[in-house]
C-alpha cells in the first residue's frame, strides 16, 4: 500500500484541526501554517517522483475495495496538481506571515488555508465522481469563508456572487452525477469510463456532457459563467486572492480534463468541438474585460479567466500535443498568476492602492519589484524565453497541426492583448511619475516586507526556471498527457488488470 | 432592551439538576454503543449538547459554560485532531489509511472488550458536534445578553 497518495489530503486536514486546536495562540498557527504546507509541498513531491516512477498509484480508502468503496488516484496529471497546489499554498502562507493582519488571523486564517488545501488536493486525487462533489463543497465552504475574512461590504457582496453560482453549479454537478449513477450503478470513476462504453444510448450521455461541462465551466470561470470571478477576485486580503487565482479555476479546469478525457470521450466530434468554441469565446472576452479595467487587481482577475481559455483549448483540440501544452499551460499559469498578485499585495503596502491611475514612480523608487514584476508579467504575454512562452508556442503548434485556423488566430491575438495589458500595468504603476495629488496617501508602509520581496523572488526564480528547463517540464507533462489519451491505463490501475 | 434567557421555572431548574448527568451519562452510552448498533459520534454528540444547552436554559450562560468546561471551539479542533488520527494508524500495518485497526482484550468483570480505531473516530466527532452546536448556542445566546 501506497502511504504517499493519502499524505496530500491527510496532512492539510491534520495541520488544519491543529490549528483550531491552538487557535487561542497565534504564533503556533503561523508556525503550523509554513511547517503545515512545507510538509505538504514535501509529500507532493514525494507523489509525484513515486507516480512518475511507477505509473498510476491507487489507494483503496479504509481498505474498501473498487467499484465499491472510495479510492483515492494519483495519475500523472493529479500528482502535478498536487505539487502546483502545495507550492502555491507554502508560498501564501509565507507571504502571509506579513501580508495578513492579526485580526484576520484570529477569525481563523490559517485553518481556513489548511481546510481549502486539503479540499483542493481532494479533488485531485479522488477517483470518485461523488467524492471529487463533496471535495468541491470542502473547497467552497472554506473558499466562502477566506473570501468573506474581515467583513467588509464589497467582500459580502462579491461573496454572494461567488456562492450563488457556485451553488448553482454544484446542484447541475449533483444531478449530472445522479443522471450518470442512474445510467451505469456506479460512482467509481474508472467504473463509469468502462461501463459507459456499453451504453447504447448515447444521446443521454451527451447530456449528462454537457452537464458536467456548464457545472465546471462555473467553476473554472470559462465563458459564459465567469462573471462571478471579477466581482469577487480583488475583495479579499491579497494573499487570498493570489491562492483563489492560482487553484479554484483550475480545480474546474482539472475536473474537465479530467471527466472529458475519461469519461465523455464517446463523441469527441461533438462534445470537443463545443469545448473549443467555449476556449475561444473565453481567451477573448478575459482579455477584452481586462483591457477595460484600471484596478491592479481586477486586470489580473480577468486575465485569469482568458488563460482557462488557453487551457481549455489544449483540452478541446484532444490531440496527443494539445493536452501536453493544456498541462503545461496549467503549471506554468498558476505560479504565475499567483505571483502577480503578490506584487500588487506589495505594491499596496507600499503605496497604499490598488487603481492604476493613482500609481506611479515604482520604477524609480523600487526598482527591484519593478524587475520581479516584469517576470511573471512577461511570462503571462508568453515572451520568450519565459514560460508562458513555451506553454503557447505548444498549444498554437497543436493548433496548426490540427489545422484550427481561427483557435491559433484567436490565441495569438490574445496574446498580443495580453501584453497590452501588462505594458499597461508597467507603464501606469512603475514607469510614469505618480500624480501629485495621490503622492502622500497612507500606506502600511515597508516594514517586514523582505518576507514579501523573498517569496516573490522565489515564485519568479521558478518562472524562468520553467523557461529555461523546459526540456524537462515537458516531458512530464508529455506522460501526463499519454496517460489522459489512453483512459485504459487510469480503468486498469483502479479496477484491476481484468483482461 | 435585554430579554431574560433563563426560564424562572422552579421544576426545570431542579429537574435539570437531575437530567444533566443523566443525559450526559446516556450520551456517553451512545456512544460506545454504536459502531454495529444504532448510536455513535453523532448522535451522542448531540444528546450531550442538548443536556449542556438545557441547562444553560434553565440556569444560565455562565453555568453552562461551567458545565462545558473547555471552550467550544477548542472542543471542534481537537475532535477534528482526533477524527484525523484515527485513520493513521493503518499505514504502520502497511494498510490503506483509515482500514479500521482492533484490539481484543478480556477485563475482569466486564469480559471481553473490542476497542479499535473507528472508537477514536467516534470520540473526534462526538467532539466536533459537541462543540460546533455549543459555539453557535452559546454565541447566540451572548449576543441576546
Amino acid at each position: 500500500m501506497r502511504p504517499e497518495v493519502a499524505l496530500p489530503v491527510v496532512l492539510p486536514l491534520l495541520f488544519g484541526a491543529i490549528s483550531l486546536a491552538l487557535w487561542r495562540y497565534r504564533t503556533a498557527q503561523r508556525v503550523i501554517g509554513v511547517l503545515g504546507t512545507g510538509t505538504l509541498l514535501a509529500a507532493a513531491v514525494w507523489l509525484l517522483l513515486a507516480t512518475w516512477r511507477d505509473g498510476v498509484l491507487v489507494m483503496h480508502m479504509g481498505n474498501w475495495q473498487a467499484p465499491f468503496g472510495i479510492v483515492l488516484v494519483s495519475d500523472l496529471l493529479g500528482a502535478i496538481m498536487v505539487v502546483l497546489a502545495a507550492i502555491s499554498g507554502l508560498a501564501t502562507a509565507v507571504y502571509s506571515l506579513t501580508a495578513i493582519s492579526k485580526r484576520h488571523e484570529h477569525y481563523g486564517y490559517y485553518p481556513l488555508l489548511h481546510l481549502l488545501l486539503a479540499g483542493v488536493n481532494g479533488a485531485f486525487l479522488t477517483g470518485d465522481i461523488f467524492n471529487m462533489y463533496v471535495w468541491f463543497e470542502v473547497m467552497l465552504v472554506a473558499s466562502f469563508a477566506l473570501l468573506i475574512l474581515g467583513g467588509e461590504r464589497a467582500q459580502m457582496e462579491g461573496a454572494i456572487k461567488y456562492v450563488t453560482l457556485n451553488l448553482v453549479s454544484s446542484a447541475i454537478f449533483l444531478s449530472g452525477i445522479g443522471l450518470l449513477y442512474g445510467l451505469t450503478g456506479t460512482l467509481n470513476m474508472a467504473d463509469i469510463a468502462d461501463k459507459l462504453a456499453d451504453v447504447e444510448d448515447t444521446g443521454l450521455i451527451t447530456v449528462i456532457a454537457m452537464m458536467f461541462l456548464v457545472s465546471f465551466g462555473i467553476k473554472a470561470g470559462a465563458f459564459p459563467f465567469f462573471f462571478w470571478l471579477p466581482a469577487s477576485y480583488h475583495t479579499p486580503q491579497v494573499a487570498v486572492s493570489a491562492l483563489f487565482a492560482a487553484l479554484l479555476t483550475k480545480v474546474g479546469v482539472y475536473a474537465l480534463f479530467r471527466v472529458f478525457t475519461l469519461i465523455f470521450t464517446q463523441d469527441v466530434g461533438y462534445t470537443h468541438e463545443i469545448l473549443l468554441w467555449v476556449a475561444g469565446a473565453t481567451m477573448l472576452t478575459g482579455v477584452l474585460g481586462a483591457a477595460a479595467q484600471y484596478e491592479f487587481r481586477r486586470i489580473l482577475s480577468f486575465h485569469i479567466i482568458s488563460q482557462i481559455g488557453y487551457m481549455i483549448m489544449g483540452l478541446a483540440l484532444f490531440t496527443p500535443l494539445a493536452l501536453v501544452g493544456g498541462v503545461f499551460y496549467i503549471m506554468h499559469h498558476i505560479i504565475v498568476k499567483a505571483n502577480l498578485f503578490l506584487v500588487s499585495g506589495l505594491v499596496y503596502r507600499l503605496k497604499g492602492t490598488y487603481e492604476l491611475k493613482e500609481l506611479g514612480g515604482m520604477y524609480r523608487s523600487h526598482p527591484i519589484l519593478g524587475l520581479l514584476f516584469l517576470v511573471p508579467a512577461l511570462s503571462l504575454a508568453g515572451i520568450p524565453p519565459l514560460s508562458g512562452f513555451f506553454a503557447k508556442f505548444i498549444l498554437i503548434r497543436a493548433g496548426v497541426e490540427a489545422e484550427s485556423w481561427w483557435i491559433v488566430f484567436v490565441a495569438l491575438l490574445v496574446g498580443l492583448l495580453t501584453l497590452y495589458s501588462m505594458i499597461k500595468i508597467w507603464a501606469e504603476v512603475f514607469w510614469k511619475a505618480q500624480p501629485e495629488e495621490h503622492a502622500n496617501r497612507p500606506a502600511p508602509g515597508p516594514k517586514g516586507t523582505g518576507v514579501m520581496y523573498g517569496t516573490i523572488a522565489v515564485m519568479a526564480a521558478m518562472t524562468v526556471f520553467i523557461g529555461f528547463g523546459a526540456q524537462p517540464i515537458y516531458l512530464i507533462a508529455e506522460q501526463a498527457a499519454h496517460q489522459l489519451l489512453d483512459p485504459q491505463i487510469y480503468i486498469d490501475a483502479v479496477l484491476g488488470d481484468r483482461s | 432592551m435585554t430579554r431574560e434567557l433563563n426560564i424562572q421555572s422552579l421544576i426545570l431548574r431542579s429537574a435539570s439538576q437531575l437530567l444533566l448527568p443523566l443525559l450526559l451519562m446516556f450520551s456517553i452510552f451512545l456512544l460506545l454503543r454504536g459502531h454495529d448498533e444504532p448510536g455513535g459520534g453523532f448522535i451522542a454528540g448531540l444528546v450531550a449538547a442538548s443536556a449542556i444547552a438545557l441547562h444553560m436554559f434553565a440556569q444560565d450562560i455562565h453555568q453552562a459554560k461551567r458545565v462545558l468546561y473547555a471552550d467550544p471551539r477548542d472542543l471542534v479542533g481537537w475532535g477534528l485532531v482526533f477524527g484525523v488520527i484515527s485513520g493513521v494508524p493503518a499505514i504502520f500495518k502497511g494498510q490503506a489509511f483509515f482500514t479500521s485497526q482492533w484490539l481484543e482484550f478480556t477485563m475482569p468483570i466486564l469480559g471481553k472488550i473490542k476497542v479499535g480505531t473507528p472508537l477514536i473516530f467516534d470520540i473526534g466527532v462526538y467532539l466536533v458536534v459537541v462543540g460546533s452546536v455549543l459555539l453557535i448556542l452559546l454565541t447566540l445566546a451572548e449576543a441576546e445578553d
